[in-house]
């Protein structure tokens, strides 16, 4: 892609910067020294792990791991968690970056301000304050019965729809930031020019800012997604011991049961899927990937 | 120029989600004041007994404080990488200098639970079996995305020339760095800095697989104590927690902007 992009006089002034070694470029030994001692190699030894089957290399772990019904169903349901979570937070996310970026100076600072602090708080801290709301006595309960919605009180604490909307809204500000990048800078004119030429809201929705924002959408999704299907510290409060994800899964295998070579298996399944979300939100936003995650 | 009940509906749905934002918060707060014996919210009746409660436990005020010294060395530690390594990214030239960089900010990227088992195995290898050494070692891959991350927003805003201007005027190129670059560079150490001390500070996935039994930071032992005794009192550890972020934010505004720090 670059060999096209650039002409021959760049490519030529590259190739001599190359030749003529730049000292400063020393300065980066340390740190790429220590991150190949502490991260390359530990997760080269993961891969070692996962793929040595019986003194040789091969993809025997993954196959016998995922010919279990049991185990399938694990990656199913960290899938299904992830998918409906990025849904949820998709939902809610773009509706808030929507009026985020139509509202003047100071209701934005507010709105923004009302994201980054549960962004910013410890995970732990949400998780909590997300157990307490669902609990059978809890607000959420009391808000249901007090407005006639439900009679009895609800089993919230340990259910699917209590766990997916708690991790929504904790991932939720990592959708509303890309996506609000974005939509502050289509122009409002634009969606007076449309309704102008006959558009209905729908249709102009659908037909200008829907297509514009795409790659903001886009990359909220990948990055929640992400986030979603390796969370641990949120499903392990809100949820009992039945429900696994392979991120629980993998720990287990370490702290509990003791066994290297699922653990290594089931954490390179769960890197796949979050590095394939991660690799996608790349592609479409041409920003570099980690600006997002503040 | 959207008609009424779409618009309606947005805002509606907003509202829902600016209550969901701040609810977890808001109970948090109240329920480390209430006067329950339970998670629960009282009205019209406070008590200060979980605060005291907390004030007296040892065990979460060792936890706090480790915790603490964590963050503060693995965050310095990654200034002092980071720091070098950014300007050689920003300013050089070399084959895989964007394979570094995207290397250098991956940790944000992959998911804890994995990043902690390599290392639990990988460090193991090595032989590093001092626990805290062990956090440490583990939290700078954390803290250092962060900081290169922030220094290279900011040198690409920051004009070399003037490092010229300063060695033509008679400094040394280290006293160059020291007197022009580190100043200019000064609020990107603050953002960086707090983001990467509260990445440590909250840090639950590397640190469960790297802490022993006298190591537990902050985070292990709030989750052990939610499973085991749950009372509360994490409440009001929690509250503290959450001063501690709002003073975070307080700074990051005074000396950055939140916009700036929140990076859109």
């Amino acid at each position: 892609m670059t060999a096209i992009a650039g002409n021959a006089g760049i490519m030529a002034k590259r190739a001599a910067a190359r030749r003529r070694f730049d000292p400063l470029a020393l300065l980066a030994i340390p740190a790429a020294a220590y991150f190949v001692v502490a991260l390359v190699f530990p997760l080269g030894r993961l891969l070692l792990d996962g793929f040595s089957v019986g003194g040789g290399v091969g993809i025997g772990n993954f196959t016998r791991y995922l010919a279990d019904p049991y185990n399938l169903g694990v990656v199913w349901n960290t899938l299904r968690y992830g998918a409906l979570v990025t849904l949820v937070a998709a939902i809610g996310g773009y509706a808030y970056a929507y009026t985020m970026a139509r509202s003047g100076p100071k209701m934005q600072m507010l709105l923004l301000i009302a994201i980054v602090l549960p962004m910013t708080t410890s995970v732990i801290v949400k998780a909590f304050g997300w157990l307490v709301l669902l609990r059978s006595n809890g607000l959420v309960n009391h808000l249901l019965m007090a407005s006639g919605i439900v009679r009895e009180p609800l089993p919230l604490l340990f259910s699917q729809p209590g766990l997916i909307v708690g991790t929504a809204s904790i991932l939720l500000p990592y959708m509303v930031l890309p996506i609000f990048g974005v939509l502050r800078q289509i122009h409002p004119d634009l969606l007076g020019a449309a309704a102008t030429l006959g558009g209905s809201p729908i249709y102009c929705f659908r037909k200008v800012i829907l297509p514009l924002s795409l790659p903001g959408l886009i990359a909220g999704i990948c990055f929640v997604f992400s986030m979603a299907v390796s969370a641990y510290v949120i499903p392990s409060l809100l949820t009992g011991a039945g429900f696994k994800t392979l991120s629980k899964v993998a720990a287990d295998s370490y702290l509990v049961i003791l066994n290297p070579v699922r653990g290594a298996t089931v954490s390179l399944i769960l890197l796949a899927i979050a590095f394939a979300a991660v690799f996608l939100a790349g592609r479409v936003v041409n920003r570099k990937p980690g600006q997002m995650r503040a | 120029m959207i008609k009424r009940p779409l618009e309606k509906l947005v805002f509606a749905t907003t509202g829902l989600v600016l209550a969901i934002q701040l609810a977890p918060i808001v109970v948090v707060v109240l329920v480390s004041v209430s006067a329950s014996p339970v998670f629960d919210v009282t009205v019209g009746e406070f008590s200060a007994r979980w605060w005291e409660r907390l004030w007296a436990n040892r065990t979460f005020w060792s936890a706090i404080t480790l915790s603490a010294q964590i963050a503060a060395v693995s965050t310095f530690l990654a200034i002092l990488l980071g720091t070098p390594a950014a300007i050689a990214i920003a300013r050089a030239e070399f084959p895989g200098r964007d394979a570094l960089a995207a290397l250098i900010l991956s940790p944000l990227m992959l998911p804890g639970i994995v990043l902690g088992i390599a290392m639990l195995q990988g460090f193991k290898a090595y032989g590093l079996t001092i626990p805290l050494a062990a956090i440490v070692a583990g939290h700078v891959v954390m803290t250092l995305p962060f900081i290169v991350r922030s220094i290279l927003a900011a040198l690409a805003l920051f004009d070399f020339t003037l490092i010229d201007a300063a060695r033509t005027l008679g400094c040394s190129f280290p006293r160059a760095i020291r007197k022009v670059m580190i100043p200019a560079l000064a609020p990107a150490y603050v953002s960086g800095g707090i983001f990467a001390f509260l990445a440590s500070f909250d840090n639950y996935p590397i640190s469960i697989f790297l802490a022993d039994a006298r190591t537990k930071t902050l985070p292990v032992q709030l989750l052990e104590f939610i499973e085991e005794s749950p009372n509360p009192m994490i409440a009001a550890v929690s509250t503290l927690l959450l001063v501690l972020t709002i003073l975070a934010l307080l700074a990051l505004e005074r000396f950055v902007g939140l916009r700036r720090a929140a990076a859109i």
